[in-house]
């Protein structure tokens, strides 16, 4: 019998291969972020370009893209372990699943979410974002995106062995992704209209918790599933 | 370490209304190697992951030295090697060996530079000199195969599932790693194998899956 | 064996056979409630102070959004137990449920709808409830489209059951949100059903066509389910038999 893997070592193996894997799939990794800026392209095309009528819109418009962007990049979190045999692997390395899968979930979270929060006061100047909207738009996407990749990764889990699971995914997770497109644009507004934010922190924190908890859980059992299916 | 023993007790599967095997029992021990026998869509790859635990469809129990087969003391005593092999293409063949070993434990010395080496050594057993750092998509299939073969000579789990482990490999090879199999059966070990090529392999026990086909349900 | 009866309620011939009896039984009483409650709610309950006649949409509506909320749970729940106890007909109950909730919630919707035009004067208000029938209609949705994305049928059904699971850990807080997202848009210019506020005369007609919807939504599932069982077991003797009776 083999020495037990420790966890640590477990954590930094899984990791390491993320973060290369990720880095080697630079291009794939980069297509929902430049998508988030296209569409941002749209809203001024699409609707007027003039700050009056644009900085009302601007903290929903840059939620939803940034959720749409999220749900782009879902589809390929288990798709090349699923095909190539890794997850197989996984599931048989007898390690905490909750671990690995948080793991992946970080990662992405780290080439996907984060990004994203971090373009987001370019797009806030592009769509006249009012100054007091930045802070608090930056820190709802910080949690919120936290909290779509979590969630997501359940509906990725769960149509990794559909061929084409890309449609499906987004059709099942959108209304899963309610309450936390409503509080997210919530704490931007209301920062914007001079009230208190910390309610609408406290439950976009409280949802990040309850995602940390329990999404990992049903990710790994869809992914059982995906692979004896 | 318990000796190694595999039971399966009364093993039936059944997949879309249709019944694949039934009444399946078999006992090996320490030093077998079993050929996993029969026609294609027999049931061969679906024992196979039975016997892991990668499937659920099935009745009947897996045990593994008197225990039922589950958990982490029995997934750490197995090595399987599928169809998909789990071999990344877009990461070299040391990376994928030490995210295998990562997850899987090695009892040689963790420190990375010494892991190196190790699996430098396994590679170069299955014909990979000089290949350690080219991602695997620049390899060809039967290179890809070998990356996940270089597991067997690092793992030291005693049970080792391999589901055709011979393909796209050349003669060499095969000879080369029915060496290694038989090795792995004298000290202790005990293997599951199904392929389509004749074997060499001396001490073969053979599961013909055609004996406990599903007729009518 | 005391878990005996759980199993046998877990046997889909069991099922069949039971349901073979009970059927006509629930769908006279839901006929019944339904001709008794309609002709009560429309014909002989007064009509509301501020709404007139328009309000006696909500014999219908307010059942239909009623049993499409339950039914996700009947839904989720069957799909636990299988999941749990690996028992065929809770996965025939999920995937059952599924379309007739659907239905329910999209008369719900339109019954909504309907009503808003009077009310409101517009087909469509971004209501509370109106959004998170909604968006119950998509979860639903997304059940159905899971079920049949997959070809093998075992896939579909554990896919599906933790689909709906994670759904109903959801529906609360979907719902928390967007009653909370409507009082911070809109503060409340009318609600649609005011709990406290209805009169028993117009209270008792509504009861009976709630128990109308229950029994209408068993009977509807229980022969969606007697479909379902036919067409998994049609292998087995016990159905090729049914098929030799008759």
């Amino acid at each position: 019998m083999s020495d037990i893997a420790p966890q640590s070592h477990v954590l930094s193996a899984s990791l390491r291969r993320e973060f290369v894997l990720a880095f080697r799939n630079r291009g794939e990794v980069a297509n929902p972020l430049i998508f988030f800026f296209c569409i941002i392209i749209f809203v001024p095309l699409g609707i007027s370009p003039e700050g009056k009528v644009l900085a009302p819109l601007a903290p929903g418009m840059i939620w939803i893209v940034a959720l749409l962007a999220t749900l782009l990049s879902l589809d390929r979190l288990f798709r090349s372990d699923w095909e190539d045999g890794s997850l197989e692997q996984m599931l048989l390395s007898g390690q905490s699943l909750y671990l690995i899968v948080i793991n992946k979930v970080f990662v992405h979270w780290l080439t996907t979410g984060l990004p994203l929060t971090a373009l987001s006061p370019f797009l806030g100047v592009m769509m006249s974002l009012p100054a007091e909207g930045y802070l608090p738009l930056v820190s709802s996407l910080f949690l919120g995106t936290c909290c779509l990749s979590l969630i997501g990764a359940i509906g990725a889990a769960l149509t990794v062995a559909l061929r084409r699971g890309g449609l499906l995914l987004s059709l099942i997770i959108m209304p899963l992704y309610v309450p936390v497109l409503i509080f997210g644009t919530a704490a931007v507004r209301s920062a914007i209209d001079g009230y208190s934010v910390s309610g609408q922190f406290a439950v976009l924190g409280a949802m990040l918790t309850a995602a940390l908890v329990l999404a990992p859980l049903a990710v790994s059992g869809a992914l059982r599933i995906s692979v004896d299916s | 370490m318990n000796k190694a023993q595999l039971s399966l007790v009364n093993l039936s599967c059944e997949r879309e209304e249709r019944l694949i095997f039934s009444g399946l029992n078999a006992q090996y021990d320490a030093g077998d190697v079993v050929h996993i026998a029969g026609p294609n869509g027999v049931g061969k790859t679906t024992l196979m992951r039975i016997v892991t635990g990668l499937s659920s469809h099935y009745e009947g129990e897996v045990r593994w030295c008197g225990e039922v087969a589950r958990g982490y003391e029995f997934h750490s005593s197995l090595l399987y090697h599928g169809h998909h092999a789990g071999i990344n293409p877009s990461l070299t063949p040391l990376e994928n060996l030490h995210w295998y070993f990562g997850l899987n434990g090695v009892a040689a010395a963790s420190a990375r530079s010494s892991l190196d080496t190790v699996f430098l050594n396994a590679l170069a057993k299955v014909g990979l000199t000089g290949y350690g750092d080219i991602p695997c998509l620049h390899m060809s299939a039967g290179q890809q195969r070998r990356v996940a073969l270089a597991r067997l000579y690092i793992s030291e789990a005693p049970l080792w599932v391999l589901d055709e482990p011979f393909t796209a490999i050349d003669k060499a090879g095969v000879a080369q790693l029915e060496q290694r199999i038989d090795d792995h059966a004298k000290s202790g070990g005990l293997v599951l194998l199904t392929t389509h090529q004749a074997s060499a392999l001396g001490n073969l026990k053979t599961l013909n899956m055609a004996k406990f086909a599903g007729g009518e349900q | 064996m005391t878990w005996q009866w759980f199993h046998r309620l877990g046997s889909p011939k069991w099922f069949y056979e039971k349901t073979t009896v009970w059927l006509p039984w629930i769908a006279a009483a839901a006929v019944i409630l339904l001709v008794v409650g309609s002709i009560w709610g429309l014909a002989f309950a007064p009509p509301d102070a501020k709404q007139g006649n328009s309000y006696r949409i909500i014999y219908i509506h307010v059942p239909a959004s009623f049993l499409a909320l339950a039914g996700y749970y009947v839904m989720a729940i069957s799909g636990a137990i299988g999941l749990i106890w690996r028992m065929k007909l809770s996965f025939m109950v999920l995937k059952s449920a599924a379309p007739v909730g659907a239905v329910l919630t999209f008369v719900s919707l339109i019954t909504g709808s309907i009503w808003g035009k009077p009310t409101w004067g517009t087909w469509w208000e971004w209501d509370a409830r109106i959004t998170s029938m909604l968006v119950l209609f998509f979860l639903y949705l997304g059940i159905i489209a899971l079920q049949s994305a997959y070809r093998q049928q075992e896939a579909a059904d554990k896919t599906s059951a933790i689909l709906a699971l994670v759904g109903m850990v959801n529906i609360p807080i979907i719902y928390k949100s967007v009653d909370w997202w409507y009082t911070l848009h809109q503060p409340a210019t009318l609600k649609l059903t005011e709990k406290s506020a209805i009169d028993p005369s117009m209270a008792y007609p509504l009861i009976t066509m709630i128990l109308a919807f229950y029994a209408v939504y068993a009977w509807l599932l229980i022969s969606q389910i007697r479909v379902e069982v036919l067409r998994r077991e049609k292998k087995t003797r016990w159905v090729q038999s049914i098929g030799e009776v008759s």
